[in-house]
């Protein structure tokens, strides 16, 4: 891609963050991105923008603000009632042509991470995915003889190759910096009742062409699950726990203590467990105080998803077992027999209290 | 009806990954695979093909041994394969990857474009829509299910809270996920076959519009600041107790400890 001069390149400012809204109604990762997107704004002496896009959402800008937008651009039309790529890359590449931010954060989501692609392609730059650390700094990183070293550069982190490796990325030449942010990672900020954001109404017009694809029918699973995200203690099970049945007896354990199931993707797999409670690359990534790791292997693809919690145990029959490379309690044994006496004694602790 | 399937041969992130001195992969030093997603995609293709004889072409970009994974998705029941290959095309990133493809896709018939998701190396599930993008076609992501009906294609699109199922007209673009189906295995006489079966190899001369400044690694907008293994916290304890009990009491005296319960 040809780089933009200084002069073009100085014409983009600003931080600004896709607010994604489902059923209009924000979902969690649009705060998460206002609270990083201010956090990098400080840094650069900026603003936060927050984009919202959907059909009547205008009611939708007062929370933002509140949890810490500077402004709100919001556009607003009957053809983006529901996702649908075309109207929606169209609107947000519209805004990014018309207000130059230097960058653009969208969470990657199943939104996201469709949307993300398209509008970066669309407006010629680059798109980091997946990041789960941004900061501002040099790029170079360290200075190279004869070469620029420019300041103030997007450095967008992400684990790749399955989560073996992290990797830190610039777009030095081209704006916006573009990134796609894994939920759960980011901090949102503490709601600040009866702040204001200035509410700016912008619509790019929106004319369906073939690209616009039909929406036959809507389905939502109905569940009653709560968000694993949220979640203080997990008891996270996997193919070891050898069967759907089995996954009561991680319940009880998780009854006894407060805290709530999840699993790997082998047990969504193998025993049909819902993908909502999935921890992992393809699932969510989660942090909570305590993890149980029972009857999981410990696949590199699942400890990305949990390796960031404060105390990780793992019940597992085979001692060579990966996930006991990440635990700071590892237990080698049978869950069967462990985990039933384990809520046994977490009930009479809690009881002798 | 044409099929054009888009896969990549992936290093098989279960054994160890290895980098040039420049921060980029060293795939030449790995062990490789079909990538899952793009295999999921070939299968949705040839189960279409099984239904209404289309012809399924796949494309793969890469390094010259990439031709294996040809052969093998010929083996599965390909038709024809395409080989992108140019020493200039390397190092390139979503943007370049998509923009080479895109390039060689203009020179091919096709109805209906499949790409995997995300391939496991990189994960991005960027080039699929980005290839859309370029060639101004409309694109599905997260495709749980691909069904033709006359010249539309009607998709289950995945995603966290359910799926809508989308009609589009072709042609069009479509990012195949794992758990759409399970990928037939080869079949002896189309190993036999794939070991003759003649590869089409495009170099960047056979790249239609596309410009000098959007290949490779000098086209990538996006570069490389830091690569590392990653630092893990490393193990804690590990306990072999004798009986269940033992294990139970190990568990609640570090939850009592941590505060906990």
């Amino acid at each position: 891609m040809g780089a933009m001069n200084a002069e073009e390149l100085a014409k983009y400012k600003g931080v600004y963050v896709f607010a994604q809204q489902v059923d209009n109604k924000l979902s969690g990762i649009a705060f998460e991105l206002v609270g990083e997107g201010t956090r990098l704004a400080e840094k650069l002496g900026t603003e936060v923008t927050a984009v919202l896009i959907g059909s009547d959402v205008a009611g939708l800008a007062d929370e933002l603000a509140e949890y810490g937008a500077d402004k709100v651009i919001v556009v607003d039309d009957p053809e983006l009632k529901n996702y649908r790529t075309e109207p929606y890359a169209h609107a947000l590449a519209s805004v990014i042509n018309e207000y130059k931010p230097e960058i653009m954060l969208v969470g990657a989501t199943a939104i996201g991470r469709d949307l993300g692609p398209t509008v970066s392609a669309r407006v010629k730059t680059g798109l980091t995915a997946d990041c789960t650390l941004l900061e501002i700094g040099d790029f170079p990183v360290t200075p190279i003889p004869g070469k620029e070293q420019k300041k103030n550069q997007l450095l967008m982190t992400r684990p790749a190759f399955g989560g073996n490796t992290i990797a830190t990325i610039a777009c030095p030449d081209n704006r916006p910096q573009m990134a796609t942010v894994r939920p759960g990672v980011m901090q949102k900020l503490e709601r600040q009742p009866g702040r204001k954001a200035e509410v700016i109404n912008y619509n790019p017009g929106f004319t369906p062409d073939h690209k616009y694809v039909e929406i036959l029918e809507i389905s939502k699973a109905v569940s009653n699950i709560k968000d694993i995200m949220d979640a203080k203690i997990l008891v996270s099970g996997g193919r070891g726990v050898g069967s759907a049945e089995n996954f009561k007896m991680l319940e009880e354990l998780a009854d006894a203590i407060g805290g709530q199931i999840s699993c790997s993707r082998a047990a969504v797999e193998a025993y049909g467990m819902a993908p909502e409670l999935q921890v992992g690359q393809t699932g969510k990534t989660v942090r909570p105080n305590v993890y149980f790791a029972i009857g999981i292997s410990g696949a590199i693809q699942h400890v990305a998803g949990m390796e960031e919690s404060d105390i990780i145990i793992a019940i597992n029959r085979d001692e060579d077992a990966p996930i006991f490379d990440v635990a700071d309690y590892g237990i080698v044994g049978d869950l069967n027999k462990i985990v039933p006496k384990l809520t046994e004694e977490i009930k009479a602790a809690i009881a002798a209290k | 009806m044409k099929i054009v399937v888009c896969i990549k041969q992936v290093p098989d992130t279960k054994g160890g990954v290895q980098f040039n001195p420049d921060g980029t992969l060293n795939r030449a030093a790995m062990l490789t695979i079909m990538n899952p997603d793009d295999k999921a995609g070939l299968e949705a293709a040839l189960r279409i093909k099984d239904e209404t004889g289309a012809e399924v072409t796949v494309v793969t970009m890469g390094l010259p041994k990439a031709a294996d994974v040809l052969r093998e998705a010929m083996a599965m029941g390909a038709d024809k394969g395409v080989l992108i290959t140019d020493r200039v095309l390397g190092g390139a990133d979503t943007w370049a990857t998509s923009t080479t493809i895109a390039g060689a896709l203009r020179g091919m018939e096709y109805d209906l474009i499949i790409t995997g998701r995300q391939a496991i190396d990189g994960d991005t599930a960027q080039v699929g829509p980005q290839i859309a993008e370029h060639l101004n076609l409309p694109v599905i992501s997260y495709a749980q299910d691909i069904k033709v009906e006359g010249d539309s294609v009607v998709v289950k699109r995945q995603y966290e809270d359910g799926y809508h199922m989308l009609k589009v007209q072709m042609p069009c673009l479509i990012t195949a996920l794992s758990e759409l189906n399970e990928p037939r295995y080869m079949t002896p006489g189309g190993i036999f076959d794939a070991c003759d079966a003649e590869i089409t190899t495009l170099g960047r001369a056979d790249l239609i519009d596309v410009d000098d400044s959007n290949i490779g690694l000098m086209g990538s907008p996006t570069k490389i600041a830091r690569a590392s293994d990653k630092v893990r916290k490393g193990a804690g304890e590990k306990f072999v107790p004798d009986s269940a009990d033992e294990a139970a009491k190990i568990i609640v005296d570090a939850l009592k400890t941590k505060h906990i319960i």
